[in-house]
C-alpha cells in the first residue's frame, strides 16, 4: 500500500501543482483547505506525512500544529510547514511550535518531494 | 562643573549688532585689540572687572554674555558624539568647540537631528511591513501566486512524458495565475507608491507637534477670544503636518481653550501682577485644578511673565506628550527625561505637589524649580482605574543660597556628567570611570 500525505493547503493550483508531482513519485495525496476542522482531518486520515500552509482561513498553521503536537494519538506525525513569508521569526515560530522541516514559497517541486520522501522514512 | 568657553563668541556677536569695530571696543574697555581679539575668539577666559568694562562699554548687563542660550546645541552635539567614538579629551572641549566654530557646530547639530529623524523612518518602515496588514496579504497572495506558477511551470520544463491532459491544466493554471499575478503585482505597486507619498512625513508626530509651537509660540491670540474657534485654529497651525500630529494639535488647543475660558487673560495678568507665575495663585484665584493652572501659565505671553515659563506633561507610561522646554532647561527630543525630575516622580504618589530646585549637571549655571503634580485625565466612575498623567511647570529660579536641598539632575542618561546616579539607566558617554571603558 503507498504511503499517504495529508496536504493542507488552500490555493488550489498549489494543490494540484503538489498532488500530481506526489502522486507521479507514487504517494496517495488527500487534500484538505480548511484550518478551523484540519486537526480533525488529520486524525480520522492518519497519514504518514502532513504538509501545513500556515495561513489557511479558519485557524492559523501553527495554532494547528500545536494541537496536533499536544495530541498524544498523531503527536509523533512527521509535519512540513509551508509558508508565504522568508523571516527568520517565522521559522523560529514554526520550529517552537514543533514541525520537522520548514520551506518558504516559492519552493521548487524537487525539495518538497525530497523532504516528503525524508520525513516519511524517519 | 564645565567652564563656560563661549562668553567670547557672545562679546564679538554684541559687537557686530552694536555695529562697533574691533579697535573702537578695545579702545573702550581700554585693552588692546588683539587681546580683545583673542577674547572673542574663546582663546582667553574673561571675567571679573573686564567683562563688567565690556558689557559695560557695549551696553548690556554682563550676565548677558556669560549666560547664553546654546544649552540645546550642546546637548545635540554631546548627542553626536555619543553616537560615534570620542574620546574624552576631546568631548570635553564640546563648548569651545560650538564657541570657536559656531557654523560646524551647527552643521552638526543639524547633521544629528536629521541621523535621528531618519533612524526613526526606517524604525517606522520596518514596523509597518511587519504590521501593516494590507501589506502582509499582498506580499501573501503575491508567493502564493508565484510558487503555484514556479510548481507548474517547473512540472512542465522537467523531462518525462506528461499526458496531454495534464498539460492543458498546468498551462492553463500557468496562465490564469500569471494574470492573477499582473494584477496583484500593479496594485501593489500602487498600493506602494502612495505610501511613499506619506513616508515623506516620518517625523514622530510629536516632533511636528514641537514645529507648530516653535513657529507661532505658545500664546495663541486666536485662541483667547470668546469667539475662538479651535477647529479653524488646528486647521490654520496644523495645514503643513501630517495627520497624526495635527490630531495631537487640535487635542492641546482643545484643552488651551478650556483653560483661557476658565481664566481670561485679562484676569491671569492681574493674578501675575500680584502673585508672578505662581501656579498655586492660579489654582485658588480661579477654582481650578493645579495642572489647569500650569498649562495656563505656560500659554501665556512672555511679557506678562516676570520669566518665561516650560511645561513638560507626560502619560502614566512616562512618555513626554507636550514640551515647551526652555533655553536653560531643555527637554529631550525622543524618549524619556531624567527619571529625578519630580514630573515623574509624580506618577508614584498622584495628587501629591513635588516642588524641588533642580540643577541640570550638564548646565550648572542654571537653577530651576520644578513643580509637578500626577492628575486623573477624566473623571472617576465606578469600580474603574482612572488613567493619570503627570504636569511639570518649570520656572527659572535665581542662584541663591538657600536653605533647600537642591537636587542634581540630568536630561538624559546618555549625555549626564553624574558618576554615581542609582537612577541610570544607560551609560554615560560624559563620565570618564568605568561605564566608558566597558
Amino acid at each position: 500500500m503507498s504511503k499517504q500525505v495529508l496536504l493542507i493547503e488552500d490555493e488550489p493550483n498549489i494543490i494540484e501543482a503538489i498532488s500530481f508531482i506526489l502522486s507521479r513519485d507514487g504517494w496517495t495525496v488527500k487534500t484538505h483547505s480548511n484550518g478551523a476542522d484540519a486537526v480533525d482531518i488529520v486524525k480520522q486520515r492518519k497519514p504518514d506525512v502532513v504538509i501545513l500552509d500556515v495561513m489557511l482561513p479558519g485557524k492559523s498553521g501553527y495554532d494547528i500544529l500545536r494541537e496536533l503536537r499536544n495530541d498524544p494519538d498523531v503527536n509523533g506525525l512527521p509535519v512540513l510547514m509551508l509558508t508565504a513569508r522568508g523571516q527568520t521569526k517565522d521559522r523560529e515560530i514554526a520550529e517552537r511550535a514543533g514541525c520537522d522541516a520548514f520551506m518558504t514559497k516559492p519552493f521548487s517541486n524537487a525539495d518538497v518531494l525530497e523532504t516528503v520522501r525524508a520525513l516519511a522514512a524517519k | 562643573m564645565p567652564r563656560d568657553t563661549l562668553t567670547g563668541s557672545r562679546i564679538r556677536e554684541r559687537r557686530v549688532m552694536a555695529g562697533l569695530k574691533q579697535s573702537e571696543l578695545a579702545k573702550r574697555a581700554d585693552i588692546s585689540a588683539s587681546y580683545l581679539n583673542l577674547i572673542e575668539h574663546n582663546r582667553r577666559r574673561i571675567g571679573g572687572k573686564l567683562l563688567v568694562d565690556i558689557a559695560h562699554a557695549l551696553g548690556v548687563e554682563p550676565g548677558s554674555l556669560t549666560e547664553g542660550a546654546e544649552t540645546a546645541l550642546l546637548a545635540t552635539l554631546r548627542e553626536a558624539a555619543s553616537g560615534g567614538y570620542m574620546p574624552e579629551a576631546e568631548f570635553v572641549r564640546v563648548e569651545e568647540f560650538a564657541g570657536r566654530f559656531p557654523a560646524w557646530a551647527a552643521l552638526l547639530a543639524d547633521s544629528q537631528r536629521k541621523v535621528e529623524t531618519l533612524q526613526r523612518s526606517v524604525e517606522a518602515l520596518t514596523d509597518r511591513l511587519t504590521h501593516d496588514p494590507h501589506l502582509a496579504a499582498s506580499l501573501h497572495e503575491m508567493l502564493s501566486t508565484v510558487t503555484a506558477i514556479r510548481s507548474a511551470a517547473s512540472i512542465l520544463a522537467e523531462p518525462g512524458d506528461i499526458e496531454p491532459e495534464w498539460q492543458r491544466r498546468f498551462n492553463r493554471n500557468i496562465y490564469e495565475d500569471s494574470a492573477r499575478l499582473a494584477d496583484s503585482s500593479r496594485s501593489l505597486a500602487q498600493y506602494l507608491a502612495e505610501a511613499d507619498s506619506e513616508a515623506s512625513e516620518t517625523n514622530a508626530p510629536q516632533d511636528e507637534l514641537d514645529g507648530v509651537f516653535q513657529k507661532a509660540g505658545f500664546h495663541l491670540p486666536a485662541l483667547e477670544t470668546l469667539q475662538a474657534d479651535v477647529d479653524a485654529v488646528a486647521a490654520d497651525l496644523g495645514q503643513d503636518v501630517s495627520q497624526a500630529a495635527r490630531w495631537l494639535l487640535r487635542r492641546v488647543l482643545l484643552r488651551y481653550r478650556a483653560d483661557a475660558e476658565r481664566m481670561p487673560l485679562a484676569a491671569c495678568a492681574d493674578t501675575v501682577a500680584v502673585s508672578g507665575n505662581d501656579p498655586f495663585a492660579f489654582a485658588a484665584r480661579f477654582g481650578c485644578d493645579l495642572a489647569s493652572a500650569m498649562r495656563r501659565l505656560a500659554h501665556l505671553p512672555d511679557d506678562i511673565l516676570p520669566d518665561p515659563v516650560g511645561l513638560a506633561i507626560c502619560d502614566g507610561s512616562g512618555v513626554t506628550t507636550f514640551r515647551k522646554p526652555l533655553p536653560e532647561f531643555p527637554l529631550p527630543r525622543l524618549g524619556a527625561g531624567c527619571v529625578l525630575w519630580p514630573l515623574y516622580r509624580a506618577l508614584a504618589r498622584p495628587m501629591m505637589v513635588h516642588t524641588e530646585v533642580m540643577e541640570q549637571s550638564a548646565r550648572a549655571a542654571a537653577r530651576h524649580r520644578g513643580i509637578a503634580i500626577s492628575q486623573p485625565t477624566g473623571p472617576a466612575r465606578p469600580g474603574e482605574d482612572v488613567l493619570f498623567e503627570s504636569h511639570m511647570l518649570i520656572v527659572p529660579e535665581p542662584k541663591r543660597d538657600v536653605s533647600e536641598p537642591i537636587r542634581q539632575v540630568g536630561l538624559t542618561c546618555r549625555i549626564c556628567p553624574q558618576a554615581s546616579c542609582e537612577a541610570r539607566r544607560e551609560p554615560s558617554i560624559m563620565v570618564a570611570s568605568a561605564p566608558r571603558k566597558l
